[in-house]
Parts: C-alpha cells; structure tokens; sequence
C-alpha cells in the first residue's frame, strides 16, 4: 500500500502512522456539553464505503494527512494535508 | 573551560570501501532548522539577504557545499555550512542542530543499488536528480537524504544513529559487492 503524501509523493505504507478516524478536525467546544463530548470521544461510524482517517508521515515530512479511502474497494481516493483541510473549514 | 576537540560523529567508523562504493563522513560546520512564522516569503527574503540562497520547495536542495538550504519537512528546512545569521530569528523558529545529526556522503557506482536495499523510496537517476532531497527511512532509521552528484548522496540521521547507520550501509554494500 502507497499513500500519495501532497508534499512527499507516493510513499510506502512504512513510513507512515495510523491515527484513526478523522474526528480530530471537529474537535467541540470545551462547553459543548457531554453528549458531544462522548460523542466525539467514543463514538465511530463503521462505514461500507467512503471514510476519513487520520494517518501521520512520520518517517517524511511530519505531516498529519486526511486520507479518503473505500472500506470496501480499499480504494484511496485523496490524500490532503489536515492543516488545509482544517484551514477550509475555518 | 580548555579548547575542546571536535569530534565526529562517525569517528572510527569511515571510511568504509566496498566494491565500488564509499562512506565518508562529512564535516557540516553548522546545521541550524528553520521554520518560518507563516507563510516562508519573508523567510525566502532574509536568507537570500544573509546567505545568497532561498527557501527550498518540498524535496528540493539549493546551494553548494559552502551554504546549502535542505527541504527538511513540512514547513521545515535545515540551514548547512555557515553559522545562522541573527536576523533570520525575525521571521522564522530557528534552531542549532550542529552536532546533534551524523552526515555522511555515499558515493561510487552501484550507491544507487546499494541504497535501494534499504531506502523505500526510488533514488534511481531517471526519478531523483541534483537538487533533490527526501525524508525517508534507511532501515529503521529516520533519514534525510540529499542527491549530491551523479552517483554521490548525503544522508543525515540522529547523531546516536551513526554506528547502526554504518552497519546497514556495510551489510548493503557488501550484498552488492557480492553480486558483482
Ligand atoms: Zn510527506
């Protein structure tokens, strides 16, 4: 498996650490409430199709990278740096 | 304090010729991080003010062996040769690593093949060329790894990783030495 990093190119699966689902990026408000808390602490989708995860270049350049990719196909269909993916939905 | 004396990282352990392939350590003078607060234009401005070479795209090397500028990470590019000029504190993090990385230089016929046995990235001449850098991995080691010459790299890892970074090198070498 390669990830196609936006600033490296394509590289090998190794260099690379999974994080997880991409919640992160929607972290709520401090007063959000605890419904939303433990939502965004506990709660995954578990998708057949399309999803978004968080996966870190440790072993390039450092970025933190949003992942697109088909649970069914495998298919990885966009990688984005997470800083741009935040920075569009400021 | 009495003068103290220099010593390498690589001390004792190059150079190291097999086959048609040679490690040399390289003597950096200083190495200093730069990251720039912001967008890198006035980073771009003020180095090529203080030392006459700008801010390297991702994988890219600029400069010569007196100053180099090396694409070193996202937002992140490692000054080498001279000492960092104050005022790039103004406009970017700056940080002395001199001392803190190994270097060497990987040279001779075959460093391509010899690196393909550790690095997973493609450093054939066809796909890296002068003035292209990467950060990568050299077995388990966290590399950066500058394309100096036709057949001549310079590969930097943490200073604590010199001697096992010598030992994967030699074992390549002497794979593809053996092959002939
Ligand atoms: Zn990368």
């Amino acid at each position: 498996m390669r990830i196609d990093c936006p600033l490296c190119g394509a590289r090998d699966r190794r260099e690379f650490y999974y994080q997880g689902a991409a919640v992160a990026l929607n972290r709520p408000a401090p007063d959000a409430g605890v419904e939303a808390w433990d939502d965004y602490v506990h709660l995954r989708d578990n998708p057949a199709g399309e999803t978004r995860d968080l996966w870190h270049h440790e072993a390039g350049c450092g970025a933190w990278l949003v992942v697109t990719r088909d649970t069914v196909s495998h298919a990885v269909s966009r990688v984005e740096l997470a800083t741009d993916v935040k920075g569009a939905m400021a | 304090m009495g003068e103290l004396k220099a010593v390498s990282a690589c001390a004792g352990l190059v150079p190291v010729c097999i086959g048609s392939v040679t490690v040399d350590g390289m003597d950096l003078e200083c190495m200093t991080s730069l990251s720039p607060f912001g967008d890198a234009l006035a980073l771009d401005g003020a180095l090529k003010k203080a030392h006459g070479v700008g801010w390297p795209q991702a994988g890219q090397a600029l400069g010569d062996a007196t100053v180099r500028v090396i694409w070193f990470g996202r937002n992140e590019a490692v000054l080498i040769g001279p000492e960092a000029d104050q005022g790039l504190g103004d406009v970017a993090a700056v940080v002395d690593l001199s001392d803190a990385w190994a270097a060497v230089s990987v040279e001779g016929a075959g460093t391509v093949d010899v690196l393909a046995r550790l690095v997973p990235v493609d450093l054939r001449a066809a796909a890296f060329g002068e003035g292209q850098t990467v950060r990568t991995q050299l077995g388990h080691l966290g590399a950066s790894i500058t394309k100096l010459g036709p057949e001549r790299f310079m590969i930097l890892v943490f200073r604590s990783m010199a001697a096992t970074l010598i030992h994967d090198l030699k074992q390549a070498m002497a794979g593809v030495a053996s092959r002939g």
